[in-house]
């Protein structure tokens, strides 16, 4: 097993991590819409949900789409055999997503979560379903489901004790993720109130979650004993110790009213979960594969990992110019400045001509060399020459100016085509 | 090349898998030009504003920002979908090839989190940042728009004309996924086409619904703002689109002459080959159609009697389904064309005029064009993807060999189908709802000045 052959699989525990944590809070935010019950209590709690969520919105489930993707390529075989036998579960996640997706942008045209409450309601049972379905097809992977091979898994496969508990926890945890995050959204906007709601939420949520991780041992014990053998007595022994521990330090900083610091405790006993899973299991993938038997040939690894370490270098930044925006507070106060409106000069009939005859100039040049070019290069010459035509076209055209021309005339009160009397709106 | 030697996967719901995954493609590809072109109109008025000052500019550049988040919340998840079915209905085809056109997804996954990092700052920003920083923040956005969709079509393109690895014992060895993906004949006009038809698409749409609002007597600046900018733009892109279409049928033609039979439904091999426009084709040739004579040969090769091979010299096992290629194609070309034609007149309009047209049919046309503009993008992409057919990776794989032995396929389809209908419905119900907030009041009505022209708020 060389590093080569492992590191796109780190690559893949971490996003899943991340996906947990970051894509879990905004799931769980669904759950609290839904549980919010009646009245104008509940419509207030719906309201600074909807609100908070804010702009880091459905971005998160790129961290599961990278999990695919980095399984595909690195580990093609064994993606495959997954996605033969736990085609259910992923399938019902997947609709799980569009269907949160789709009224996350509904309600984008709607007055906020009050308005159109139907739509709230489909939002929150699409946030339970979505990590119920992944938690339950990491369970039957961790469980020992998924053969070598590709073997269809039928209806029910996924719905076995180790699936169903994995799947609760996943729902309990982003539930408990997303309180402690309102909380602290909470605390920083001086918002008693919904501190105060959420902080109730995130113990109850939190204790909850940690009583169905307390019986995990004991399902997996009769369910998965390889499982139980590698948490429990092997390798994943120490990270299933600190998870614990760090779940239970989350709870005594809510506890102790500091939720903010919380998240990071949380975010520790998740990677340290999902670390124990993946030590448990080493070096086996799949029952009889293991992680280096999967891995693709040398030159994807490498790709891959290139990509992957470019990739983070620029996103990494980006991302947290997003949070540190969010987290300073930044999208909620508003900074009223007009530019000064500058001089501009407005391009004469002549030049306007010149450009259009430019333009249409280096079109048939670009054409004609890209229908008359045999080898590449005149080709490329040729399209760049047709694509410096389109903008040299469009500022040509000036659509700003255009606009204006009907004002000039006056057209706007006056009868223009069929000679319909244009209302003013 | 060798052939795996794989063997048909025993799924009684082929067509099903292929149908769903088309359903997918058909409701995202749409979405996906407007996230490659729509940005770049936003930002285009959003200089505008910074440049004159005049608040209509920033009105019309707010209002479709929120239009863009909408549409790229929902692009975000049926491109998803489309990620899970890669895996889900094709597993053999990504268990066999996932390291050597993998990589484009990564890539693609990394320009997709950027995009959506910037659009929640873009939307959020207005206000929020001072001017020049919340244009700043757009730039990202129309950028990775075009990397991940280049990334993607790299995809495509490998998989019609596959390289960068070499098959062993039924096993892909000596992959390099780096020249496979992007030093592919293929890709360069598969991503100009597809880049110029997002500015048709989603030029020629918004425009539509403009006119639309102009023929029931919505006409105001904003509105002419509002459909003088994408019209623009589509009409700038729908010319360029016959001369890159042409390209990309020479290559065709030059690197799968069978997908070029198809498509012009030419039976026998023929010298001088003629064009035929309409018709059907049955028995090894196409009736009730008009033939050019020697078009085919002389568009294809530049020779009027140059020799096009006709379907009969490929094996029958080999042929993708003539008539939906043929009328798919001929649709895209059609639909291109005539929205050239409207393209040119509104150029040439502009130019002898100096104004926005005048008269109700050009809008007509304009309402008429939106709908069709998408009719053409899914039509191309048939051609594109029926014409590859049977094989999933041209020449290696066959689409029986990828699919996956799950028996669930018509609940999944059907399901689908079902969300997705939902889907579209939400969309047009959330459109219209933001289509019909209204407009801000603090539009003042520009006090233009005739010799600046320049609009003070």
């Amino acid at each position: 097993m060389t590093l080569l052959q492992v590191l796109p699989m780190v690559f893949v525990l971490i996003e899943l991590s991340l996906y947990t944590l970051l894509g879990g809070a905004d799931l769980g935010t669904g759950v609290w819409q839904l549980l919010a019950g009646r009245g104008p209590r509940a419509a207030r709690i719906r309201t600074y949900v909807y609100e908070a969520i804010g702009p880091i919105w459905e971005a998160n489930h790129v961290w599961l789409i990278a999990v695919l993707t980095i399984m595909w390529t690195c580990y093609p075989g064994a993606f495959g055999d997954i996605a033969s036998t736990l085609v259910v579960p992923l399938f019902i996640a997947g609709i799980g997503i569009v269907l949160r997706g789709t009224t996350y942008a509904m309600h984008g045209a709607t007055r906020g979560p009050e308005d159109h409450r139907e739509i709230t309601t489909l939002f929150g049972l699409s946030s339970v379903l979505t990590p119920f379905a992944l938690g339950a097809a990491v369970g039957a992977i961790a469980s020992g489901r998924v053969p070598v091979g590709d073997q269809p898994g039928g209806y029910l496969t996924w719905l076995n004790p180790t699936s169903v508990l994995v799947g609760v926890l996943a729902v309990l945890v982003g539930a408990f993720l997303a309180a402690v995050q309102l909380t602290a959204s909470a605390d920083r906007q001086a918002d008693w109130e919904m501190s105060r709601a959420f902080r109730r939420r995130a113990l109850v949520s939190g204790l909850l979650a940690g009583a169905v991780a307390l019986a995990g041992p004991f399902v997996a014990r009769h369910d998965a004993p390889d499982l139980y053998t590698g948490l429990l007595h092997g390798d994943g022994r120490a990270a299933v110790a600190v998870s614990a521990l760090a779940g239970l330090v989350a709870l005594g900083l809510v506890l102790r009213r500091r939720a903010a610091l919380a998240r990071y405790a949380a975010a520790l006993a998740i990677a340290a979960l999902v670390a124990g899973w993946a030590l448990a299991q080493s070096p086996q993938l799949l029952p009889g594969l293991t992680v280096a038997h999967a891995a693709a040939p040398r030159s994807a690894l490498i790709g891959t990992t290139v990509a992957v370490i470019a990739g983070f270098v620029v996103v990494a930044p980006c991302l947290g110019l997003l949070f540190w925006l969010v987290l300073h507070g930044r999208f909620e106060r508003v900074v009223q400045s007009w530019p000064a409106a500058g001089t501009v000069h407005r391009a004469s009939e002549a030049t306007r001509r010149r450009r259009a005859g430019a333009s249409a100039l280096t079109f048939v040049l670009g054409a004609g060399a890209v229908v008359f070019g045999t080898t590449l290069w005149p080709q490329v010459v040729g399209v760049l020459l047709l694509l410096a035509a389109l903008v040299g076209g469009f500022a040509a055209v000036g659509p700003g100016e255009l606009a204006d021309e009907d004002t000039l005339d006056g057209a706007l009160t006056a009868d223009i085509g069929a000679g319909r009397k244009l209302r003013m709106s | 090349m060798g052939g795996l030697g794989l063997t048909a996967v025993d799924q009684a719901y082929l067509d099903q898998a292929r149908q769903m995954q088309a359903l997918s493609f058909v409701v995202h590809i749409p979405l996906v030009c407007f996230g490659m072109a729509f940005p770049a109109m936003i930002l285009f008025l959003e200089w505008r504003y910074l440049r004159t000052g005049d608040v209509v500019y920033r009105a019309v550049a707010q209002r479709w920002s929120r239009i863009l988040v909408a549409l790229f919340a929902v692009g975000v998840v049926t491109g998803t979908i489309l990620s899970f079915e890669m895996g889900l209905l094709w597993p053999g085809f990504t268990a066999t090839f996932g390291s050597v056109f993998g990589l484009g997804f990564a890539i693609e996954g990394f320009s997709f989190f950027l995009e959506a990092i910037f659009i929640g700052i873009y939307a959020y920003g207005w206000d929020r940042l001072s001017p020049r920083w919340h244009l700043a923040s757009g730039v990202p956005i129309v950028i990775t728009g075009v990397t991940g969709s280049f990334t993607v079509i790299a995809v495509n393109a490998w998989m019609q004309n596959p390289s960068g690895f070499s098959v062993q014992d039924g096993r892909v060895v000596d992959v390099n996924p780096v020249t496979a993906l992007f030093a592919n004949g293929f890709l360069a006009h598969e991503f100009v086409h597809m880049y110029l038809a997002a500015f048709m698409v989603a030029g020629f749409v918004l425009a539509g619904c403009y006119a639309v609002g102009r023929l029931r007597g919505r006409w105001t600046r904003y509105h002419r703002v509002a459909l003088a900018v994408p019209v623009t733009a589509a009409a700038v892109a729908a010319p360029a689109q016959l001369v890159i279409g042409d390209w990309a049928a020479r290559t065709v033609a030059a690197d799968q002459p069978v997908k070029l039979a198809s498509l012009e439904g030419l039976g026998a091999t023929t010298a001088g080959a003629p064009e035929h426009l309409l018709g059907w084709y049955t028995d090894g040739q196409v009736r009730f159609g008009i033939a050019i004579p020697k078009l085919l040969s002389l568009l294809a090769y530049h020779n009027p009697d140059a020799t096009v091979r006709g379907l009969d010299s490929f094996p029958g096992t080999d042929l993708p389904p003539v008539n939906v290629v043929r009328i798919a194609f001929q649709s895209m070309v059609g639909i291109g064309s005539a929205l050239a034609l409207l393209a040119v007149v509104f150029l040439f309009l502009r130019s002898r005029t100096g104004r926005l047209p005048r008269s109700d049919w050009f809008y007509q046309a304009l309402a008429v064009a939106g709908p069709a503009s998408v009719v053409a993008l899914i039509a191309g992409w048939v051609t594109t993807e029926v014409g590859r057919q049977p094989w999933v990776v041209y020449g290696v794989m066959r689409t029986d060999e990828a699919v996956t032995g799950a028996r669930e396929i018509p609940v999944g389809y059907g399901v689908l189908a079902l969300t997705y209908l939902g889907v579209a419905l939400a969309v047009v119900w959330l459109l219209r709802r933001l289509a019909g907030r209204p407009l801000p009041d603090l539009l003042p009505r520009p006090t233009t000045d005739a010799t600046t022209g320049m609009g003070v708020r």
